[in-house]
């Protein structure tokens, strides 16, 4: 009876909490109570742990188990191969392999995942605007797989049921001229979606401005073309933010900017001064409708999809995406003090399951 | 003769080639494809103290379980696991947990193991443990003698009152006792049962409290029927003090681990209500001995067995919290409670020869239904 009698106690704030009953002491004690007084401010949890940096997960994630680093993700550029045609025009080739990969998401928290090339978020397809793409997809996973570009292509290189869906052991070449340019990704597009896209299948498509194509915007072009000297000077960083759901319930255990949960928290990411940031930012997060950037003390102009050269939103410390909304973020720490700027989700959930992270600037 | 023999060694035999036979083939073959370790915690116990939380986990599954991380409110929070490593089947961990926790407040818990499976447990309301000083054994004590000692106590003072009525109003006490018992029985019982829900599977929950429950009744019985029944109120009363006090024992283990767990709501007015309640059993203890004389200190000997485990019960549920044991003490503690109603129906029904037609049988079922009847009345009134 006791134990039923407990149960049906409304849970929150009890007026008359389990603590109702030590107060009958002074009745009987003349001793002070005060140490197992309720109200009393140091009765409550007073580690120092518990405030300053409880919140993190414990333990390292083992990379070299993993074969990617979340460190080289950053600005691990896949260009592909480049051949030309008879009129002397670009084509690039890559070749991209479905294997199922188990990995590590957080330290000793290990994911059945689905990937590209091994890994999660799949490789950072990067190519200039104009360009013929061949992309050679072969499927070794367990389950039908396919890459659907978003971008501008034709019916049938869609990577859906009919037009490029790949079984497995099986391959398909994607043909498509990048385009527009902007900040886009690919991703599984085989039904059950959700399971297929959080599993692991997506990744990023960078299709860089062609200069010659913009005379209004030729600096601005350039420097977002990849390898020119105007884009030297950029510091360029693509994150991808996911999120994996380990117990299959349809909601997400782990939040993270490329997989790996409180990584760049743990090991912040070195930026120069110097040197302007500009940040590719996807959102692949599956289950919850939206995710979000919010970096301290800074601002910074956001592109919308990175379509256009001028930015869509100036001066903004938050931007917030759904499910396959991109954009390219840019902002300049020339004026700032070195030390640490933390950026992360501004849902808070988010950040404390693990999209949080930290510049290190210096 | 020889035959018998030899069928018994066939048997044996048998059952050894099919042993090997299932070992070789494997039926089970087809259905083992990669599937993931059978692993599973169950999560015993949470306190809350100055250094954050504490879980008491305990692995629940074949495959030792690893915990990869914890989560708190929807946040991973930093932990360390005591000791460290994978937990096996059955063992047991101290999870330690720095986290800033709020009062009165509710709090979740989740635990991620290396496969992202997660196990999660609710603080309803979080309030700082009582830790065992001096003080803290002493208000728990206060609370034992207020369930238990106080209330029997009351109870047994209501002897010279009983020594002036009839032999059939001593039927009718006596019959008010077993359905007493009967409630105790039942409300023991439900206890042990609902604890199992949270206990390890290979403790076999409800099967081992009622096997529990089971043996001991029947271990009693044999004990007490070496001898004939008789009208030997002492003895009886010895019999009903101890079956009281087993239930005390557990009612004590309850209030104690619903203070440290802090999912309680237990007011003063819930202790005066609980006293009420259980002075009823005092009254149980000294119905068969309204014609005898007792001694003082047979007295005080029945109030010590049948209250003083309330305190003892107090103690040991807020300091320790072992599910399966709980349950199956629970377990115990009905099979001693259904035996003691077999033992006072015995002296009933000597009685009943005795009196031969003096004995008035409506008394006697008034007397249990009374008896069913006041202990869920006083339970009710302290719900409300």
């Amino acid at each position: 009876m006791i134990s039923k009698l407990f149960k049906n106690v409304s849970n929150r704030r009890s007026f008359l909490g389990a603590g109702a009953l030590l107060p009958l002491v002074p009745l009987f004690s003349s001793t002070n109570t005060s140490a197992d007084n309720p109200a009393d401010p140091k009765s409550i949890c007073k580690s120092p742990l518990a405030h300053a940096g409880g919140m993190t997960t414990v333990g390292n994630v083992d990379h070299l188990r993993n074969g990617f680093d979340p460190h080289n993700l950053l600005t691990d550029w896949e260009t592909g191969t480049v051949e030309k045609d008879s009129a002397g025009k670009t084509i690039r080739k890559f070749e991209i392999i479905a294997v199922d990969t188990e990995i590590e998401i957080a330290p000793g928290v290990f994911f059945p995942a689905w990937t590209y090339n091994g890994r999660v978020p799949g490789p950072t397809i990067r190519a200039t605007e104009g360009e013929f793409l061949q992309i050679k997809f072969i499927n070794m996973g367990s389950h039908p797989h396919s890459m659907h570009f978003h971008g501008i292509h034709s019916a049938k290189m869609d990577g859906i049921s009919g037009a490029g869906l790949v079984d497995p052991g099986e391959e398909f070449v994607y043909e498509f001229r990048a385009d527009p340019f902007g900040c886009h990704l690919y991703h599984c597009h085989v039904a059950p979606l959700k399971r297929h896209i959080h599993k692991g299948l997506y990744g990023a498509f960078i299709v860089d401005p062609d200069p010659k194509l913009h005379p209004q915007n030729t600096t601005t072009a350039l420097s977002r073309q990849l390898g020119t000297d105007e884009n030297m000077h950029w510091q360029e960083l693509v994150m991808v933010m996911n999120a994996f759901d380990t117990n299959f319930d349809e909601e997400n255990e782990i939040y993270a900017v490329n997989t790996i949960a409180h990584e760049y928290s743990k090991r912040p990411i070195k930026i120069d001064k110097q040197r302007p940031v500009r940040i590719y930012l996807i959102n692949v997060t599956e289950f919850d409708p939206i995710n979000s950037f919010h970096i301290h003390g800074n601002f910074f102009d956001y592109f919308d999809h990175g379509t256009t050269l001028t930015p869509t939103l100036n001066k903004v410390d938050t931007v917030m995406q759904c499910q396959a909304q991109r954009g390219i973020i840019e902002m300049s720490f020339s004026n700032h003090e070195p030390g640490h700027y933390m950026f992360h989700a501004h849902q808070s959930e988010f950040a404390e399951l693990g999209w949080m992270s930290m510049f290190e600037v210096v | 003769m020889v035959y018998n023999r030899i069928a018994f060694f066939v048997v044996l035999i048998m059952l050894g080639v099919i042993s090997l036979a299932i070992y070789v083939f494997n039926p089970l073959d087809d259905f083992d494809n990669n599937l993931p370790p059978e692993e599973s915690l169950i999560i015993e116990r949470v306190t809350s103290g100055p250094d954050g939380f504490t879980a008491y986990v305990r692995g629940n599954g074949r495959e030792p379980i690893k915990i990869s991380q914890v989560q708190v409110d929807g946040a991973f929070w930093n932990f360390r696991q005591i000791p460290e490593g994978p937990i096996n089947q059955l063992a047991t961990a101290k999870i330690l947990i720095p986290y800033p926790w709020v009062q009165n407040e509710t709090h979740h818990l989740l635990f991620l193991s290396s496969t992202g499976a997660t196990y999660d447990y609710t603080i309803d309301v979080a309030y700082k443990a009582p830790s065992p000083n001096k003080k803290t054994l002493f208000s728990l004590a206060l609370i034992g003698i207020c369930v238990g000692v106080i209330p029997i106590t009351l109870g047994m003072l209501s002897l010279p009152l009983l020594r002036l009525i009839g032999d059939n109003s001593i039927v009718f006490f006596m019959s008010l006792t077993i359905g007493l018992l009967g409630y105790l029985f039942v409300d023991t019982l439900e206890e042990g049962l609902e604890l199992t829900k949270i206990s390890a599977n290979a403790f076999q929950g409800s099967l081992s409290v009622l096997l529990a429950s089971v043996l001991t009744f029947l271990g009693i019985l044999a004990i007490s029927w070496r001898s004939k029944p008789s009208t030997d109120g002492i003895i009886l009363a010895t019999w009903l003090a101890i079956g009281i006090g087993l239930h005390n024992f557990g009612e004590g283990l309850s209030i104690g681990a619903a203070l440290s767990l802090g999912n309680a709501a237990l007011g003063s007015m819930l202790l005066i209500g609980f006293a009420i309640h259980n002075l009823t059993e005092g009254v149980a203890i000294i119905a068969p001995i309204t014609k005898q004389k007792v001694t003082f200190g047979m007295l005080l000997c029945w109030l010590c067995l049948a209250g003083l485990p309330a305190i003892a019960g107090t103690w040991i549920g807020t300091f320790t919290f072992a599910p399966h044991w709980n349950a199956l003490f629970f377990g115990i503690a009905a099979g001693a409670i259904a035996q003691v109603i077999i033992e006072v129906t015995r002296s009933i029904w000597v009685m009943r020869v005795n009196l031969g037609d003096k004995f008035i049988v409506s008394n006697a079922f008034a007397g249990f239904g009374m008896g069913i009847l006041v202990m869920y009345t006083t339970a009710f009134l302290i719900q409300v």
